[in-house]
């Protein structure tokens, strides 16, 4: 497993900057929350890092090696998978073709099938509905199986694109926890969320983005302190 | 009365069968590269062209049928690739527009070359001919190549599901033309997956130039020019983003081209292009997306 290192990254969309010199670093096994509100530049930051936009300026490394300039596909290959906002699974393919496309980014074939059985045991929705279209599945199975569908990568570095978006709360409380579990295993966990208090709770740390800036670090023991929180994202 | 009489005619059908799958396998070809690149392949026609005149070369030396065969795929593959290098690839963000005219240009380039190396009366390619000679089957006589057609096209057909369905590239193949930009967030590699289905669509282009020159061994540079039109107008008919409604519409378009040009008496063939394509117009009328989809396709290019 290998730290993603994001440092003084800038990124523009037509020369108006929409993430202005930030940096932060995901270690293995720590969670790291980006919180902030809507246009920050959360979501611009994760589409920098997965080569969807080019960024302007800084570096993005994984285990030292920089990943800027490099395709989404290559970035996923090396290690770095993204369960997208409104999790964009195949609707018209089955549950387990979903699942088998997360294989792709993976560079051997090696123990493959003993990987899935691991996440299907984890998200049993897979096991269960595996030969159904994923566009059948209710919202919060849909968003099980793009988390499943990321952790089949074997990735080093697990970002998630607002997972809460939508869900009931119990289905939250379901996602978190698997991250929960997922960083126990070793992966790095990047989340992007609206949900700022259960966010900050969750992560080992938790950066406030505001007009593209790092205004802010907070730690689970700022979770209660919602004068600060609030403060930050009217900063 | 006679018209109708001769369209159920069992000769007639046969052979409508027989156009019928090999303008499936070309809609095939059309709509593989077009559901992973968002590319009307214009050009297509002129790789069928290209093996068709190896074929006519080889057989004008008198090299064994299996060479000829073998040059004609090693042809149409070889340009399928530098097509896509040279320029689908670089031009894979453009517009639509930019796109198709792209293979306007392609389309027109082989063209010309091949009027420039063969001149306008082109060349013959004999080696296959003896296919034509019929064999009876009951009542009706069957000429081999209508046969060899359609168990070419059903075994490509079964061969490109398969490939499609059960293989980690077919996976792949799929989940670009339904949502590149994802598939590619996901590790699936767009070059290989467009070089693959270019290189599918030239084997597919390779088979059609066999079976064709069959039937027409006169190989000018306009060969297979007519056909491609019939196919990519069959393929928007049946619905261009879905594999199978294009194929439907590229077996359609080639056995209501086969039923007509066998009912028609002969001294009204000339209509036969007018009525088709007049029936084009009147589909896309009534059904813009296609006769055998449901709804709207997604558009995306990789």
């Amino acid at each position: 497993m290998s730290t993603l290192e994001v440092r003084d990254l800038e990124v523009a969309y037509g020369g108006v900057p929409a993430v202005r010199g930030i940096s932060f670093s995901v270690t293995p096994g720590e969670i790291v929350g980006l919180i902030g509100p809507n246009g920050a530049g959360k979501s611009t930051t994760l589409h920098a890092i997965m080569g969807v936009v080019p960024a302007r300026g800084g570096e993005i490394t994984l285990g030292g090696r920089s990943l800027r300039g490099r395709s989404p596909e290559a970035v996923a290959r090396s290690g770095i998978a993204l369960v997208p906002e409104g999790r964009r699974l195949f609707a018209e393919l089955t549950v387990d073709e979903n699942l088998r496309l997360g294989l792709a980014a993976r560079a051997s074939s090696e123990g493959v099938e003993a990987d899935l059985a691991e996440v299907c045991e984890l998200f049993p929705v897979c096991a269960e509905f595996r030969d159904r279209h994923a566009g059948a599945l209710s919202g919060g199975q849909q968003q099980q199986l793009a988390i499943a569908r990321a952790l089949v990568a074997k990735p080093s570095v697990l970002m998630l694109d607002e997972p809460s978006l939508g869900l009931a709360p119990t289905v939250v409380d379901l996602v978190f926890s698997t991250l929960r579990t997922v960083a126990e295993r070793g992966i790095g966990v990047l989340l992007v969320e609206q949900r700022a208090q259960r966010t900050v709770a969750l992560a080992t740390r938790t950066h406030v983005l505001a007009n593209g800036e790092l205004r802010l670090t907070l730690t689970p023991d700022d979770a209660a302190d919602t004068d600060r929180m609030v403060a930050a994202y009217l900063s | 009365m006679s018209f109708l009489r001769d369209a159920l005619d069992l000769q007639v059908q046969v052979d409508a069968v027989g156009l019928g799958a090999i303008y499936a396998l070309m809609a095939v070809g059309i709509g593989l590269v077009f559901g992973v690149m968002r590319l009307v392949n214009f050009a297509y026609g002129q790789l069928i062209m290209a093996g068709a005149f190896a074929l006519a070369f080889a057989s004008d030396r008198d090299w064994p049928v299996a060479v000829g065969i073998a040059l004609c795929f090693g042809v149409v593959l070889a340009l399928s690739l530098a097509m896509e290098r040279v320029v689908f690839r670089p031009l894979r963000t453009q517009s639509a527009a930019v796109m198709l005219i792209a293979t306007f240009a392609v389309a027109f380039l082989l063209q010309s070359i091949a009027l420039l190396w063969f001149g306008p009366l082109g060349k013959t390619a004999t080696s296959l001919v003896q296919l034509n000679r019929p064999v009876e089957i009951g009542s009706v006589e069957i000429r081999k190549i209508t046969i060899v057609a359609i168990v070419t096209a059903v075994v490509c057909l079964l061969l490109l599901v398969a490939l499609l369905n059960r293989t980690a590239l077919g996976l792949h193949m799929r989940a670009a033309a339904i949502d590149s930009q994802t598939a590619r967030l996901l590790g699936v590699r767009a070059n290989l997956v467009s070089t693959a289905s270019v290189l599918i669509a030239g084997a597919l282009a390779a088979v059609v130039a066999v079976m064709l020159t069959v039937q027409f061994p006169t190989v000018t540079p306009t060969f297979a020019l007519q056909d491609t039109i019939l196919v990519l107008a069959g393929v928007v008919v049946g619905g261009m983003t879905r594999l199978l409604s294009a194929t439907l519409g590229g077996f359609l378009i080639g056995y209501v081209s086969g039923i007509l040009g066998g009912a028609l008496p002969s001294e009204q063939s000339q209509y036969l292009p007018s009525l088709v394509f007049g029936l084009v117009i009147l589909v896309l009328l009534v059904r813009p997306d296609g006769l055998f989809t449901r709804g709207r396709g997604l558009v995306e290019r990789v």
